[in-house]
């Protein structure tokens, strides 16, 4: 069994079949790639594992238990955390401050600590707040950490979304389009952390991505989707192979 | 049930000029996606305006629908240039600010009109009679059964009514028929492609307060005339306009209107069947039973958040 | 209140130490109570007590509006709930003698419970809406709660007066109550926004799909603020009752309401110190426009259109005196609430 099991998922939205009969499998470890034309539903996949939708027929297994139904806060808390495709940051928050926010969940003091100050809130603020601060030093921001958000260059509030969805402790990341609008250097250093993060942290990692190259040098398996259906699932090689995908990419050589 | 023809008759012609003023409400936000706060005084500067217009003509002894065309006409008038004013000193320079700051902005704007209305140079703190310039008579009496049981409609709901569909219907014919209206159609549609499309959105930004507010003082003078003109008559009618914009859909023409005649009709039916205490509170109760039950209200489409 | 803003500076005043400054704090009010009630003039004196209660108002108003992102145009709703079961409570034990003033504090806390039970109501329902109809929501509700008060003339052996007003309430609040009770109010609510908890808030104003994405519940949050808020109005509508003496349903209707929204407006959404010095401000300088009586409200209001149009963000822009950490104001951000749909 999984630890992530995806079967039979099908979302419609109206009379628009965005998903459809779409199975899926992801591990502790594994790197896999989930690519296709826009359009294709790939988003679509992302927000019913996060409960940001609900699907119309399947299931979404986490460590063999349903999530579905379940609230996109409980998903992230039962351990799948994601980015999203135009990044979302809390932009009015310190880089520090968006890390913290995803150890809240881990806060064990309550109410009252938090006003009386509590020793035992004191511990714990300081220790989360070292724990932050170490998470943004592995992602190179640790010496921007009280800018704010929105001053960031974007490449780095790229990295800073990673950096706080992996703050809440997941066991399933999904990184939708993280090297969307990075250059070329940016991107060879995002391939290094998305492994570092799959090995440092063994998790397993779900990707979106539209660039090829990327996809095809980090991922161990790769889906490709095309109007909501599964042409193809496989190793880049298989992937770049098949005859159905090249002809969804419209000929196009993939790669 | 001679009880009820009447209250049905009375909340008829008050919600009447409810959907006079939704009007306003649901096209501006159609096309700015903005609660224009201060919709309620130009209502009520719309009684003021034509408060003075009535003094002004007094002596000459006018025949009533003469007088009466003046006074609406400069209501509308003046509305019409406030309405623009508003837009374009307010709104305009925050057209790309967060919605809230064009909110709080709207408030202050509404503060403004009620506190320039209250100085003595524009109006006066205190409430003063309308003009006597149409005198409030029965033109309808049914007798019921026996003497006690009369139902009567007076000349100004008639009035109320009457200049409330006219207006509709002038309002329907603009929006549906004319160049200005297909433009403003196409802005509360698509308010980003539409001038892309050729289409001045300014200039139908403009258009659309100067009708909304031109409808705001006619409803302004028939309220001043059946009650009396006040600096803060505009803020509870603004209120229960706004709740019938939503009731019918906000964004939504006929629905204002349909809204705006539900909204004067429970308010009557609380009002004698009930407590007059509860006529104010009523439409707020209604509003979030909407707004929790079908917020996209009788008439309105709903808008997904986009992800 | 240093001691957040140094987190990561490497120095920090021990919490302990923070607290028992809190707590002299408020002792310090006793004395200086009699003080000001020896040296001070009358109207000044009021003027000062109503700015403690504008503060109170205002900065829990603040952890709604500013912190939380939400937009509530009831707040002088719960007000009056506070006011008005205090006042009555009161009315009827009018304690007296040596447990008076013990008698005052469980009655303020009880009508600002009261009033956190209206916060819970409200919040749970207006929790589907969102920007301009979540203000329109809480202003109907802010009437409906006017509407009750001035159609019941009481609740059991209770007094509220309906139209007429409550009055005879004994006073008991002074100079030392009110400022006590800012003290508290100001105190908690900085500790909230700027715990790690309480990162929550912000993060919900920020983006709630985001913040749900990291565990944050966020219907919890934006519940929670709205009953923290409604307590602590609730308190300072105690405070006024007991202050004062007389309750009149009229003074509690959205025009107070809209006024504690300039404030948090003008002081800078989400700034705790900002809109105390706006409430502080915004509470003397009408006052001392009097003679300006008929323009007064004139200024007023064009001042908020100014500010909207020249410096949205507010008086500190968000940031906090005493701080030197930047807290960005709800207004500038990308919040889905906030942010214009076209």
């Amino acid at each position: 069994m999984a630890l992530l099991e995806i079967s039979n998922l099908t979302v419609q939205f109206g009379g628009l079949r965005a998903l459809s009969g779409f199975d899926f499998e992801l591990d502790e470890g594994q790197l896999h790639g989930l690519i296709g034309p826009n359009g294709a539903g790939k988003t679509t996949a992302f927000n019913v594992a996060t409960g940001v939708y609900q699907p119309t027929m399947g299931d979404v297994r986490l460590a063999g238990e349903s999530v579905v139904g379940a609230r996109p806060f409980e998903i992230n808390r039962l351990g799948i955390a994601r980015t999203f495709q135009n990044t979302r940051l809390f932009s009015g928050l310190t880089v520090l401050e968006n890390v913290l926010v995803g150890f809240n969940q881990s806060v064990t003091h309550g109410f009252w600590g938090t006003i009386l100050r509590t020793p035992h809130h004191q511990r714990e603020d300081r220790m989360h707040e070292h724990e932050a601060m170490r998470l943004l030093e592995r992602f190179g921001l640790a010496n921007r950490s009280e800018e704010l958000a929105q001053n960031l260059p974007y490449g780095d509030q790229r990295r800073l979304e990673i950096a706080r969805a992996l703050a809440t402790r997941p066991r399933i990341l999904l990184l939708d389009e993280p090297a969307a609008g990075m250059n070329p250097q940016e991107k060879i250093a995002l391939m290094d952390l998305i492994r570092f993060i799959r090995d440092e942290f063994s998790i397993g990692i779900w990707l979106i991505e539209h660039d090829m190259k990327l996809v095809m040098a980090i991922c161990e398996r790769i889906t490709v989707l095309d109007h909501g259906e599964t042409i193809a699932v496989g190793t880049a090689a298989e992937v770049q192979a098949d005859p159905k995908v090249i002809e969804a990419y419209l000929g196009e050589p993939v790669g | 049930m001679d009880y009820l023809t009447q209250q049905l008759i009375n909340g008829l012609s008050i919600g009447a000029t409810y959907a006079l003023i939704a009007l306003g409400y649901t096209m501006v936000y159609g096309v700015l996606r903005l609660i224009n706060f201060a919709h309620g005084e130009v209502y009520m500067m719309g009684a003021v305006v034509a408060y003075w217009i009535a003094i002004g003509i007094a002596p000459w002894g006018w025949p009533v629908w003469g007088a009466l065309a003046v006074i609406f006409g400069g209501a509308m008038g003046a509305c019409a240039v406030l309405g623009f004013a508003i837009e374009f000193f307010a709104y305009r320079p925050l057209r790309n600010k967060p919605r809230l700051v064009v909110l709080i902005t709207a408030i202050g704007v509404s503060l403004l009109l009620q506190n320039l209305a209250q100085t003595r140079y524009v109006f006066g703190p205190t409430p003063e009679a309308f003009p006597a310039v149409i005198e409030a008579k029965t033109v309808v009496r049914w007798t019921m059964g026996g003497p006690d049981n009369v139902v009567t409609v007076s000349n100004l709901d008639l009035l109320s009514l009457g200049l409330s569909l006219g207006l509709m219907g002038v309002l329907a014919w603009v929006v549906l028929r004319t160049r200005q209206g297909l433009a403003l159609r196409a802005v509360s549609y698509r308010f980003d492609t539409s001038s892309l499309m050729g289409i001045n959105t300014n200039r139908t930004i403009s258009f659309t307060f100067m009708l909304g507010s031109a409808l705001a003082a006619v409803a302004g003078v028939v309220d001043a005339i059946r009650y009396d003109v006040r600096p803060l008559m505009g803020l509870m009618p603004g209120l229960k306009a706004f709740v019938a914009a939503v009731l019918g859909g906000i964004g939504s023409i006929p629905g204002a209107f349909v809204g705006g005649l539900v909204i004067g009709l429970i308010e009557t039916l609380v009002k004698g069947y009930l407590s007059s205490a509860y006529s104010d509170a009523v439409a707020f109760v209604v509003l979030i039973v909407i707004l929790l039950v079908r917020p996209s209200g009788i008439l309105g489409r709903y808008e997904a958040e986009k992800l | 209140m240093k001691d957040d803003g140094s987190r990561s500076r490497g120095w920090s005043v021990p919490a302990w130490g923070v607290n028992c400054a809190l707590v002299v704090l408020v002792a310090g009010m006793w004395p200086l109570d009699w003080v000001l009630v020896e040296q001070m003039d009358e109207y000044y004196l009021r003027v000062l007590i109503l700015v403690g209660l504008n503060v109170i108002l205002a900065t829990s108003l603040n952890l709604i509006n500013g912190i939380t992102g939400q937009f509530s145009l009831g707040h002088a709703g719960f007000m009056a709930i506070g006011a008005y079961a205090t006042g009555s409570l009161m009315k009827y034990f009018s304690p007296t003698g040596a447990g008076a003033e013990a008698a005052l504090l469980a009655l303020l806390i009880v009508g600002g419970l009261v009033a956190a039970v209206a916060g819970l109501l409200v919040g749970i329902p207006t929790l589907r809406l969102r920007g301009d109809y979540l203000a329109i929501a809480t202003l109907g509700f802010g009437e409906i709660i006017y509407t009750l008060i001035v159609t019941t003339d009481r609740i059991g052996p209770f007094e509220i007066g309906s139209s007429s007003g409550l009055h005879a309430i004994p006073i008991r609040t002074s100079f030392f109550w009110a400022y006590a009770g800012a003290i508290v109010c100001v105190a908690s609510i900085w500790r909230l926004s700027y715990s790690a908890k309480g990162l929550a808030f912000r993060a919900v104003r920020e983006d709630e799909i985001a913040a749900a994405a990291m565990g944050i519940d966020t219907t919890y949050y934006k519940v929670l603020a709205f009953v923290i808020g409604a307590f602590f109005a609730g308190v300072a509508g105690g405070l006024y009752a007991t202050y004062d003496g007389n309750l009149a349903p009229e003074s509690f209707r959205f025009t107070k309401s809209i006024e504690l929204v300039v404030m948090v407006v003008l002081g800078g959404s989400g700034s705790i110190t900002g809109v105390v010095v706006a409430a502080a401000v915004l509470t003397y300088l009408p006052e001392q426009l009097r003679f300006f009586a008929e323009w007064r409200m004139v200024i007023y209001s064009l001042a908020l259109i100014l500010m909207m149009l020249l410096r949205p963000e507010g008086l500190l822009g968000g940031r906090e005196l005493l701080r030197w950490r930047r807290v960005a104001a709800a207004t500038t951000v990308g919040g889905d609430a906030v942010q214009s749909g076209r």
